[in-house]
């Protein structure tokens, strides 16, 4: 059909001007940075670099939750905790090269372990001083947690409101585990003071501007990972399992599996994203597992439009470049703000402001359309487009109240 | 003449008495004005041992004083003085009779100095010169105090306090001291046996820890009569720590229940995720706070009454805040369930940061009523009123929600419009009042939790926010759309909780019941007391 033809022709075109724009910003912030005098006007100043590094992670995780909330509907309370597993992994990688650099000078026991009077290395911290086992273990935590909640909770049918609680009760329980001085995580206060990142100080500017680089072709990558999932044979199933689970299943495909996949790519995904966040803030701590936070990943997505992709990076950019400039401007009014968009999002944004935003385009070239050729207004493609949107807007039956599935 | 004989007797009598007393005072003159001489601790040990051997009242002033710092000696003549007051100057009191005995610079005293070991030698003496007090709960103290640090030289002492003793609960007391004494003293078997029955009877872990001590170096009977007396106190000790735990588990339940029981009318009747739940508590705290401050001020004779007058207060105001929350937002959120979460979200946010605005960020304190305070023992068992008073609060709220849904025209519509909507809308009932009101009963009820979770927990914007994992917990662990598995889902919930804490600690309790809620739901997804029939699929 010509609509969907022309709508995928779009989406396609969209995502690789997505995915080229953030190429660039990797190039370029990176040089305006290092290469230009402060006083030139073009020049990026540090601070910006790293706090714009710290969104692009953000947006990372955002990306990654819409994968499952988005086009699985799964929607997940605890991706928060993916994302600090991830930071985790990369801050003991961080912490062992520290060295003997540490205040009491320990060549092998990080710091809170000597204050602790730990004697030797806890075995889960064996071979963290290596980058490779790092870097595979932010990937590998995070994917085998996802996979072993997932399997369990796909598998025995958990799925709606009781997932995202018993997701959330997940990172409650590991917040509270990682605050607890035994587990050898550092605490209350986490993992911080890093001196040390593959060799390179990770204060210094070439430092913070390869992470940049790092975050931002993450996100190109997560960009072009979602993209293919969602236009593949699979993505269709996703979407199928989001709309009518039941009838998949009845179809004969296994949604456990579908939903398992997608969980598991997600939480990797929210993985690399806390990997690539923890050197660029230079801490990571407990709270990081926090139920609120990883509920206000959940608006990053909504804000920006669910089951689309761009719409989560938007989100996550513009809902964290507003919380920065209220909690400096108006720090009183930032949680009635954040309060309020949640409300007004879900009431009057459902689709988010991409979602909105192609509507407001679909329904204009419709006008237009039918101005010039009124016998091809009722096109199918446009009918089911809006069909589509009115669907997700009341994904189940009625607007009446259900008694909790 | 006889007249005159007596009135002489009674002239004697006098003066004896001052004489003799005179001579107390002289002999405890003679021993304090030692101190000016002691300059070790050993020396002053034998000082205080020679005080406590006096058996004088005054020797207790003296020996308090030494504990406190605030025994010195004047530097010009040697004198012991009593010290009070602080700075350059203090006032010297006389140690023997407690009155003002001049003023001294501070730089010309020297203050007789005491170590820990010599602060415990003190406290043992002390216990047995108050051994003579007239006040009972004294006697019993020290009773206590000789028993924590068994002496065989205070045996005798003992001996004549218990003789003496009248009353039974001191005598008691006074005879296990003795027990405690006679187990490391050299006296024979048959008194060490009695004394072993007397600590197995007490049964408590203090006496236990001195049964063991004995039990190690004991042979023959007497190790056998104490292994007895220990696996006895172990039994003991085993069941009050179970009956412990479950008291803990059923206060930690109440807590639960009436956080979750809002909850289960929201989510479990009507299926709204409501995620400002918490911040429904948080409005009935501050409200109690607020109706506390009032009465504070404007009627303070009636400050014990103050929770019942915030109890309706803070039913109306979290239901209206209910009632607009669902008006305002759910209504259009319906069939929806993981917007409306979201949504709620965002009204506990700006609850929450409203309350900051309002109140501050920092704790309130809501005051305890004088019947809510304190508390009362049963065997090992401490109980405190505010504890079993909200136990009781709770299962009263339940047993009046019970009723107000099984048996009123209302809660029938109520259900009626649970159970199958439509049909319940062609009866005439109109629908969207129903859930208005069920949802606001629901946050009303939140708000009376807020009452009396103010009472044992910190009124702070984020009271809400430490009840709502929890809550959700309960209910879902408890079976949605049932109001009984409310009740047991908080109660087991609590009790595992508490007989957790022992083995694993606090926080670990806390994640491990997590978990097994996780694979709970696994199992069970619906819960212990799960809907059947086809409501469960609508």
């Amino acid at each position: 059909m010509i609509a969907r033809r022309l709508f995928a022709s779009g989406v396609n075109s969209r995502i690789a001007a997505t995915i080229a724009l953030l190429l660039a910003l990797a190039i370029t912030v990176p040089f305006l940075n290092l290469a230009l005098s402060p006083e030139s006007p073009l020049h990026v100043p540090s601070y910006m670099v790293a706090l714009v590094g710290k969104y692009l992670c953000f947006a990372l995780l955002a990306l990654s939750l819409d994968l499952v909330w988005g086009y699985c509907g799964i929607l997940s309370l605890g991706h928060g905790a993916f994302f600090a597993l991830g930071g985790y992994a990369m801050g003991m990688y961080l912490m062992r090269q520290i060295g003997a650099r540490g205040v009491y000078g320990n060549p092998d026991l990080p710091d809170f372990m000597v204050f602790l009077n730990w004697k030797e290395l806890p075995w889960y911290w064996y071979g963290f001083d290596q980058f490779w086992l790092a870097a595979f273990m932010v990937v590998a935590v995070p994917g085998l947690l996802a996979f072993v909640f997932g399997w369990f909770a796909f598998r025995s049918r958990v799925t709606g409101v009781y997932l995202s609680i018993i997701t959330q009760a997940m990172t409650y329980a590991l917040m509270l585990a990682f605050f607890r001085n035994d587990m050898g995580f550092g605490g209350n206060n986490g993992l911080t003071d890093f001196k040390d990142i593959m060799g390179f100080n990770v204060q210094a500017n070439t430092t913070r501007s390869a992470l940049f680089a790092a975050s931002a072709v993450a996100l190109a990558l997560g960009v072009f990972v979602v993209s293919k999932i969602v236009a593949s044979k699979y993505g269709k199933l996703l979407i199928a399992v989001r709309d009518a689970e039941s009838r998949t299943r009845f179809l004969g495909w296994r949604a456990e599996n579908v939903k398992l996949f997608a969980f598991t790519v997600s939480a990797v995904m929210a993985g690399i994203a806390g990997a690539l966040y923890v050197p660029q803030v230079g801490i990571i701590n407990p709270g990081e597992f926090g139920p609120a936070n990883s509920i206000e990943v959940v608006i990053w997505t909504a804000v920006g439009g669910r089951g689309t992709i761009i719409g989560p990076i938007v989100g996550a950019l513009l809902v964290n470049a507003g919380k920065s400039w209220f909690t400096s401007a108006l720090p009183d009014l930032w949680l009635f703000a954040l309060g309020g968009l949640f409300i007004a999002v879900t009431l009057f944004l459902p689709m988010g402001v991409v979602g909105a935003w192609d509507q407001w385009r679909a329904g204009r070239r419709a006008r237009l359309s039918a101005r010039h050729s009124p016998e091809e207004a009722g096109r199918p493609g446009l009918i089911a487009g809006r069909a589509e949107s009115e669907k997700s807007r009341q994904p189940i039956g009625s607007p009446e109240p259900q008694p909790a599935e | 003449m006889k007249l005159l004989l007596l009135s002489l007797h009674v002239v004697f009598a006098v003066l004896f008495g001052t004489v003799a007393s005179r001579g107390d005072d002289a002999n405890l003159n003679a021993i304090v004005s030692k101190f000016a001489k002691a300059r070790n601790f050993p020396a002053i040990e034998a000082i205080v041992r020679e005080l406590a051997e006096t058996a004088d009242p005054d020797a207790e002033r003296i020996l308090l004083a030494l504990v406190d710092g605030k025994l010195s000696v004047r530097k010009s003549d040697d004198r012991a003085f009593i010290v009070a007051g602080d700075g350059g100057t203090v006032q010297l009191l006389d140690p023997l009779s407690g009155k003002t005995a001049g003023e001294a610079a501070k730089a010309d005293l020297a203050k007789v100095k005491v170590n820990n070991s010599l602060r415990r030698v003190i406290r043992d003496v002390m216990g047995s010169l108050t051994l003579g007090s007239d006040d009972p709960t004294i006697r019993a103290a020290a009773a206590d105090t000789m028993f924590k640090s068994p002496d065989p030289a205070s045996i005798e002492a003992l001996n004549q306090a218990i003789e003496r003793e009248t009353v039974p609960s001191v005598k008691a007391r006074l005879e296990q001291a003795r027990a405690s004494a006679a187990l490391v003293s050299e006296l024979p078997a048959k008194k060490k046996l009695e004394a072993i029955a007397i600590l197995g009877a007490r049964g408590d872990r203090e006496a236990l820890a001195l049964l063991t001590a004995f039990e190690a170096s004991a042979d023959g009977a007497l190790k056998d009569a104490a292994l007895r007396a220990i696996r006895g106190i172990g039994s003991k000790l085993a069941f009050s720590n179970a009956a412990q735990n479950v008291w803990y588990g059923i206060s930690l339940g109440s807590v639960l229940l009436l956080a979750a029981i809002g909850l289960a009318i929201t989510f479990g009747v009507m299926g709204v995720i409501n995620m400002a739940h918490g911040e429904m508590v948080m409005v009935g705290a501050y409200s109690t706070f607020v109706v506390q401050n009032l009465v504070r001020t404007a009627a303070p004779h009636l400050f014990d009454w103050s929770l019942a007058i915030a109890l309706p207060l803070a039913f109306l105001v979290a239901a209206t805040i209910g009632l607009a929350i669902e008006r305002g937002i759910i209504r259009f959120l319906y069939g929806r369930p993981l917007e409306t979460l979201l949504a709620t979200w965002g009204v506990s946010l700006i609850l929450q940061q409203a309350v900051r605005t309002i109140f501050g960020p920092s704790n309130r304190e809501v005051g305890n009523p004088s019947w809510m305070s304190g508390g009362f023992q049963v065997g090992q068992l401490a109980i405190t009123w505010n504890r079993l008073w909200i136990v009781i609060f709770a299962l009263c709220v339940f047993a009046i929600l019970l009723y107000l849904i099984k048996h009123t025209p209302w809660g029938l519509r109520m259900r009626a419009v649970t159970q199958n909507r439509r049909m319940a809308s062609s009866m005439g009932i109109k629908t969207p009042w129903v859930d208005a009101l069920t949802f606001a009963l629901g946050s009303g009820i939140a708000g009376i939790a807020g009452v009396a979770l103010s009472q044992i927990d910190n009124v702070s914007p984020n009271l809400g926010q430490g009840y709502i994992i929890d809550s959700f917990m309960v209910v879902v662990f408890g079976g949605v759309g049932n109001l009984w598995g409310t009740l047991v889902g908080a109660f087991s919930l609590g009790i595992i909780n508490k007989f957790l804490e022992p083995y694993a600690g606090a926080v670990l309790g806390k994640i491990i019941v997590l978990v097994l809620i996780i694979l709970f739901i696994q199992k069970r997804p619906r819960g212990l007391f799960a809907l059947k029939g086809r409501a469960v699929e609508a």
